[in-house]
C-alpha cells in the first residue's frame, strides 16, 4: 500500500493537469470577478494596459481577429460600439488571441494592416502568449467582456454576445450588449449579464 | 441531336445523380432535438461545423469515415452545418458534393445562438467545431468543444459501443 500511494497521488496530479490542459475554457472570469490587468502590444507598437486610461469608467474588451468570418461580420458593429460608448466612458479594447502559426492572417503585421484599413479608433492588441484569453476564459472570436472600474480594480459586468443576429445587423431583435450597457451606465447590474454566440474557436498554440 | 451529344447528356445526367442523392435538409431546433432524444440504442455522433471553419473542415473526413467504418453497427453520424441558410446553395451543397460526404448533412437554421445553444448543450460556449456523442438507451452523453484527430474520435466512440 505504501508503494501504491505515491503512485496514486502522481496519477491524480497527472489526471487533473491533463484535464485542465484539455479544457482551457472551464477556467475563466465570471460576472463579478476582478480582472488582472494586462500589458499587451498594440498595432502602433506601444504597450497598453487597462490602467493607462485614467478617464475610463470601464472597457468593452473584445476578443476578436482578422480571419474569422463572424469577427468580420461584427467588425463594423464593434466600431460602432466604440463610437457610441467611448464618449460615455467605456471605450473598446480589441485583443487578438489567435496563434499566427495556426492562422497566418492573424500575424501582427496583418493586424496592423486591418486596423489601418478599417480605421480602428481603439487599441488592437496581440495576446502573443494567449495568457489573457485563457485568464478571461475566452473560447471564440468575437467574445466580449464589459469590465467596470471599482476602486483600483476592474470588475466583469457582462460576458458574451453583441446581439442576436450575426448575419444581418438590420434583422437584430435584441442588442444584448447595448442592453447590458444601458443598465451598467445607470449604475445597475446588467439584467442579462451573460449570453452565448457562435464564433470561431480561438486558434490555440499547438503543444 | 446526334448520338454522341445524346450519350454525353446521358452521362452528365448520370454523373449528376449523386448530388441529388445527397440532400442537405434545412431544419429548426425542435427537429434537431427530436432526433437527438430518440430512445434507441443507436449512438449518434453529432458534429457541428461550418464551411468557413478551418478546423471543422479539417476534421470532417474523420467523422464521415465513421459512417463507412461503423456501417454494420448502431452508429449514426449527423453533420450539422452552422452556415447561414442563405449560403445553402452557394456554399454548403457544393461543399458536400465536392467532398462526397456519405453521412447525413443538415443545416440548422436558427438566428439567435443565445437562445438555442443552451438547448442543445449547456456546456457549449458557441465555438466551432463542437461534437456530441449521444446514446439514449444507455443514457450516455459526451460533448467536446475542440478539434479531433481521427484516433481520438474513434477512441471516444468506442467507449459508447
Amino acid at each position: 500500500m505504501k508503494k501504491i500511494l505515491p503512485l496514486l497521488a502522481a496519477y491524480l496530479v497527472l489526471a487533473l493537469s491533463s484535464f485542465i490542459m484539455l479544457r482551457p475554457d472551464v477556467v475563466g472570469y465570471q460576472v463579478g470577478d476582478k480582472v488582472v490587468d494586462f500589458k499587451l502590444k498594440n498595432v502602433d507598437g506601444k504597450l497598453v494596459s487597462l490602467a493607462d486610461n485614467k478617464a475610463a469608467k470601464g472597457y468593452i474588451v473584445v476578443f476578436t481577429c482578422n480571419t474569422c468570418p463572424y469577427a468580420q461580420a461584427y467588425e463594423s458593429r464593434i466600431l460602432a460600439l466604440h463610437q457610441k460608448y467611448a464618449s460615455q466612458g467605456y471605450p473598446v479594447v480589441a485583443i487578438n488571441p489567435n496563434d499566427p502559426s495556426v492562422a497566418p492572417g492573424d500575424s501582427f503585421a496583418e493586424m496592423q494592416k486591418r486596423a489601418k484599413a478599417k480605421q480602428y479608433g481603439f487599441p488592437y492588441l496581440q495576446d502573443e502568449t494567449q495568457q489573457i484569453a485563457k485568464q478571461y476564459g475566452a473560447t471564440r472570436t468575437p467574445h466580449l467582456y464589459v469590465v467596470a472600474r471599482q476602486g483600483a480594480d476592474f470588475v466583469v459586468r457582462y460576458i458574451g454576445a453583441i446581439d442576436d443576429n450575426s448575419e444581418d445587423a438590420t434583422l437584430v431583435k435584441t442588442k444584448y450588449l447595448e442592453n447590458a450597457m444601458t443598465d451598467i451606465l445607470a449604475g445597475k447590474p446588467a439584467t442579462v449579464n451573460s449570453t452565448k454566440a457562435i464564433g470561431c474557436s480561438i486558434k490555440w498554440k499547438r503543444a | 441531336m446526334n448520338r454522341l451529344t445524346l450519350l454525353f447528356s446521358a452521362a452528365i445526367c448520370f454523373l449528376a445523380l449523386p448530388s441529388q442523392a445527397q440532400q442537405v435538409e434545412v431544419i429548426k431546433l425542435p427537429e434537431l432535438q427530436k432526433r437527438l432524444s430518440r430512445a434507441t440504442d443507436t449512438t449518434y455522433v453529432v458534429n457541428f461545423w461550418a464551411t468557413w471553419c478551418a478546423p471543422c473542415v479539417k476534421e470532417l473526413p474523420y467523422f464521415d469515415q465513421l459512417t463507412t467504418t461503423y456501417a454494420k453497427q448502431k452508429v449514426k453520424v449527423l453533420l450539422v452545418s452552422m452556415d447561414y441558410a442563405s449560403q445553402l446553395d452557394k456554399k454548403v451543397k457544393p461543399f458536400v458534393l465536392k467532398r462526397g460526404l456519405k453521412s447525413e448533412v443538415v443545416l440548422l437554421n436558427e438566428p439567435d445562438p443565445n437562445t438555442y445553444l443552451n438547448k442543445i448543450d449547456a456546456k457549449w460556449s458557441g465555438a466551432l467545431p463542437f461534437t456530441m456523442l449521444v446514446n439514449n438507451a444507455k443514457s450516455k452523453r459526451a460533448t467536446f468543444e475542440k478539434e479531433f484527430t481521427a484516433e481520438e474520435l474513434q477512441k471516444q466512440l468506442q467507449a459508447f459501443l
